[in-house]
């Protein structure tokens, strides 16, 4: 019985690497240009992942394997030395693999969060609130006006809290449901929620970025490819978070004028 | 008994008689200066709701008319109006189509019955930010019955729905059964008022309110005009 144990533990292992190895379910295209590097990350994360998850199970169908039949009377096997060299031997092995993924990682973390922005890439402001995205644009005058949570009217369509009466800056603001970006144009991504905790998930750009409340979030990215993307939020927040969803546009830079001219017409 | 009678006959005839010499109040309501130009609702994270506007909606907090009617403003007689306590039987509704609460504004009498219905294909969740009154708000599925709900105390409420941000609108809850909501050029009308004094209130959800005192002798028409002034944003 032991033993058809051990032979589960080996194929159900066996099984399950598969598809990943075949590549059964592949990423979604990448359409960003640090998408390069989190995919890297992403393959090496499993190849670590799952040489250890075939070592684990494998070692463990062995000691079943060898060690479950002993007779009732026979003499309990001991680690050789006590089992104090093996725990931290053990802790040695994870902490070492937990910290070369971290090195391996940060080239890829840098490139979106600790790397400036360059000089002239293109503020877009996103603010998360139950249960839709709105986005914001600076305007002709590149500044965004100030905000002021105690004017947000969403029957109005005063979404972010902008004073126009008062606020030269807010008064050519741009508010738009969806987000439209020139192609292979960096973008600034300035993230913050409204009410509850929230993410920005574009699955083609490799980014996912956490909404935290009170928090000014910011990173920054370029599409690559021309195309309508979904925006979604990862985060459960509420009973609408199953249709919390925006879309992303990547325009050529024409289209791009365009559309915010149109917008700013609204 | 001989007196009773006599008494509800001549009470029968003076409420009668009130009503035979009722006058009406109607006016217009208006704007000065330049409203905020209304602004377009994208509704495109809910297609099923989108597709059915032709034209994308635009915000409905202040509704102009020709010849500078305000539209949407509540006017209603806030004293002096005799049947206060006179719940109408029927129910009022509020309708949630096409993400879009229709009417914009529904007033209705305090405790009268409130019915919200849900014709999208999409779940709602209205919300009424009742201050003096209970606050609730509740989820509505597709295909659900209407959501029979009433106010116990007079308040203006702003309606907002917790899946989408966009729709907004008003419960107007009063104290009394003579009020009109102000339609195409700003018009109203209060008919059926009994000769007295009263005070007829106007209330719109943005430009605030504004009241006029008025007399009413005999079976006349009374011209009650409001002007607000309007917001630039």
């Amino acid at each position: 019985m032991a033993r058809l144990f051990a032979i589960t533990i080996v194929v159900i292992a066996i099984l399950s690497a598969i598809p990943i190895l075949r590549h059964t379910w592949v990423a979604p295209e990448d359409i960003s240009t640090h998408g390069a590097l989190i995919d890297e990350q992403m393959s090496e994360t499993m190849a670590e992942a799952g040489i250890s998850f075939l070592a684990a199970q494998f070692i463990l169908a062995f000691f079943v394997w060898k060690f479950s039949n002993r007779a009732p009377d026979a003499k309990l096997k001991k680690f050789p030395g006590g089992a104090k060299g093996l725990v931290i031997g053990a802790l040695l092995v994870v902490g070492i693999e937990v910290m070369a993924l971290g090195l391996f990682g940060v080239k890829a973390w840098a490139n979106v969060y600790l790397d400036a922005p360059s000089a002239n890439a293109m503020p877009v402001q996103v603010q998360a609130g139950q249960f839709a995205f709105y986005f914001r644009y600076p305007g002709v005058d590149g500044k965004f006006g100030g905000l002021h949570p105690e004017l947000i009217n969403e029957g109005s369509q005063n979404i972010f809290g902008l004073d126009p009466e008062h606020d030269v800056d807010a008064r050519d603001d741009i508010v738009a449901a969806e987000m439209a970006i020139p192609v292979n144009k960096e973008i600034h991504l300035l993230m913050h929620a409204k009410d509850v905790g929230h993410s920005f998930f574009v699955r083609e750009l490799r980014v996912q970025q956490d909404f935290v409340p009170g928090l000014d979030v910011s990173l920054h990215f370029t599409a690559t490819k021309i195309g309508k993307y979904e925006i979604v939020c990862t985060q459960l927040c509420g009973l609408g978070h199953y249709n919390m969803k925006a879309y992303l546009e990547v325009m050529s830079q024409q289209d791009f004028d365009d559309w915010l001219k149109k917008q700013a017409g609204q | 008994m001989r007196t009773k009678s006599m008494l509800v006959g001549v009470s029968t005839l003076l409420m009668s008689s009130s009503l035979m010499f009722a006058g009406t109040v109607s006016g217009k309501v208006t704007f000065t200066g330049t409203p905020a130009k209304p602004k377009t609702i994208d509704m495109s994270k809910e297609p099923s709701c989108a597709k059915q506007h032709a034209t994308p909606l635009t915000t409905e907090s202040v509704v102009t008319g020709p010849n500078n009617g305000l539209e949407n403003v509540v006017v209603y007689v806030s004293s002096g109006a005799p049947d206060d306590g006179q719940v109408p039987a029927q129910a009022v509704t509020y309708e949630q189509k096409g993400c879009q609460y229709l009417p914009h504004v529904l007033p209705m009498h305090v405790n009268q019955e409130l019915k919200i219905t849900n014709e999208d294909q999409t779940s709602h969740n209205i919300h009424p930010l009742a201050k003096v009154n209970h606050e609730w708000n509740k989820s509505q599925p597709p295909g659900t019955p209407a959501i029979s709900e009433k106010y116990e105390k007079a308040e203006f409420i702003s309606v907002k729905c917790n899946v989408h941000p966009w729709m907004h609108g008003v419960f107007a809850v009063m104290n009394t059964n003579h009020y009109d909501l102000s339609k195409g050029g700003g018009a109203f009308k209060l008919p059926n008022l009994p000769p007295g004094k009263y005070t007829i209130t106007a209330w719109h959800e943005d430009y605030g309110t504004q009241t006029a005192d008025i007399t009413i002798t005999s079976n006349e028409t009374k011209d009650v005009n409001f002007t607000f002034k309007a917001k630039a944003y």
